[in-house]
């Protein structure tokens, strides 16, 4: 069965590429046959963070216009042969999306034998967003521990708690996933920035994982390698965390706690 | 200086503010979700026909649509202010 998963927020900027990259490379890693698609049209990221970006040739909305084939706008991850990248139109506005090419595009993953497609959601509630969250069986909601991000985060709840085939099927809520981003520890720990436990309580959904702010996070991007597959950088283990936990592991949250100092170096030191 | 740091006042804690504001904010926000599209205008406008006779706060007039089985039920309140009769007799 295939799983599809809309990674979202509302704000933009917080992480959601960053994110689905790194969570469609964590789950190839882990064996199973992965697509993530970009459905920010007219401003497309994810090939850049995905590395992929001089081999776009055919893209999503080539696809729904059936100006391409599915095999020939999919591209395969020059590392996982078991994952592939769909990337947005540079050139079309986003009416260039419709619910039933959508479908139909998802459909076809599915019998294609994908395991599960990550959805890459553009910023905002307009019609990408909707479109990118509307097939969705899971959703992972991407939050900064600050107070837009949590506000339009929850916002984003509502519109999946409506406005998804899964609640015009009745079938229940969601599952639904925190996953925040830019975290600092010593921040939080001098009261400067909202914990973890904070954020959690006001939205109400279990966290699936805490990344924590990492210099590698930029140098990943830079260089067009998501940053899970960076095995040094912490970002890159919290990733590879949360993938576990995606896929149904439980493993205890890190990286959360600010490092301990000595009491000397608190007093007298940097 | 480390040292005065650490016994000088600590700074205030953003982090409570923020947590304090969107837990307002987010209640707020949900009571209001997946009611009828009309309701911050219904809302508005009695707020504006309330203050042609009472000058009330804006937060005064709360409008919420509850669901009890079958039917909903369209609760309104208006919290009026408190009288200030004495003090306006003398001015």
């Amino acid at each position: 069965m295939t799983e599809i998963i809309v990674v979202t927020s509302g704000k933009g900027g917080v992480g959601k590429t960053t994110t689905s990259a790194s969570l469609a490379t964590g789950l190839a890693k882990r064996g199973h046959k992965v697509a993530v698609i970009d459905f920010d049209v007219g401003l497309r990221n994810l090939d850049l963070i995905m590395g992929c970006e001089r081999r776009v040739v055919y893209d999503f909305v080539n696809v729904i216009h059936n100006e391409a084939t599915l095999k020939q706008a999919l591209i395969r991850d020059k590392r996982l042969d078991n994952l592939y990248v769909l990337a947005a139109s540079q050139t079309r506005d986003k009416d260039a999306l419709t619910q039933e090419g959508v479908g139909r595009v998802l459909d076809e993953l599915a019998a294609d034998g994908f395991d599960f497609v990550i959805c890459d959601s553009p910023a905002g509630i307009e019609k990408g967003a909707h479109l990118a969250m509307y097939f969705a069986d899971r959703a992972v909601v991407v939050v900064n521990p600050e107070v837009s991000s949590v506000r339009d985060s929850d916002r984003i709840l509502g519109l999946l708690a409506s406005k998804t085939r899964h609640a015009e099927r009745g079938d229940g809520p969601m599952k639904q996933h925190l996953l925040l981003t830019r975290y600092n520890p010593v921040r939080v720990e001098a009261g400067e920035m909202m914990s973890v436990k904070d954020v959690e309580e006001i939205l109400g959904i279990p966290v699936l994982g805490v990344i924590p702010e990492s210099e590698q996070v930029l140098a990943a991007s830079n260089s067009g390698v998501p940053v899970i597959h960076d095995a040094s950088s912490i970002a890159g283990q919290a990733y590879g965390d949360a993938v576990a936990r995606l896929d149904g592991e439980e493993i205890e949250l890190r990286f959360i706690d600010a490092p301990r100092k000595g009491f000397f170096k608190r007093m007298f030191g940097t | 200086m480390k040292l005065l740091d650490f016994l000088r006042a600590r700074p205030k804690n953003t982090a409570d503010i923020a947590r304090e504001r969107l837990r307002i904010i987010v209640a707020q926000e949900r009571a209001t979700r997946g009611g009828p599209d009309y309701l911050p205008l219904l809302r508005g406008e009695l707020l504006a026909v309330i203050r042609k006779y009472v000058n009330v706060d804006p937060d005064a007039v709360q409008v919420n649509v509850e669901r009890d089985g079958q039917h909903e039920v369209l609760e309104l309140s208006v919290a009026l202010p408190e009288q200030k009769l004495a003090v306006s007799g003398e001015r």
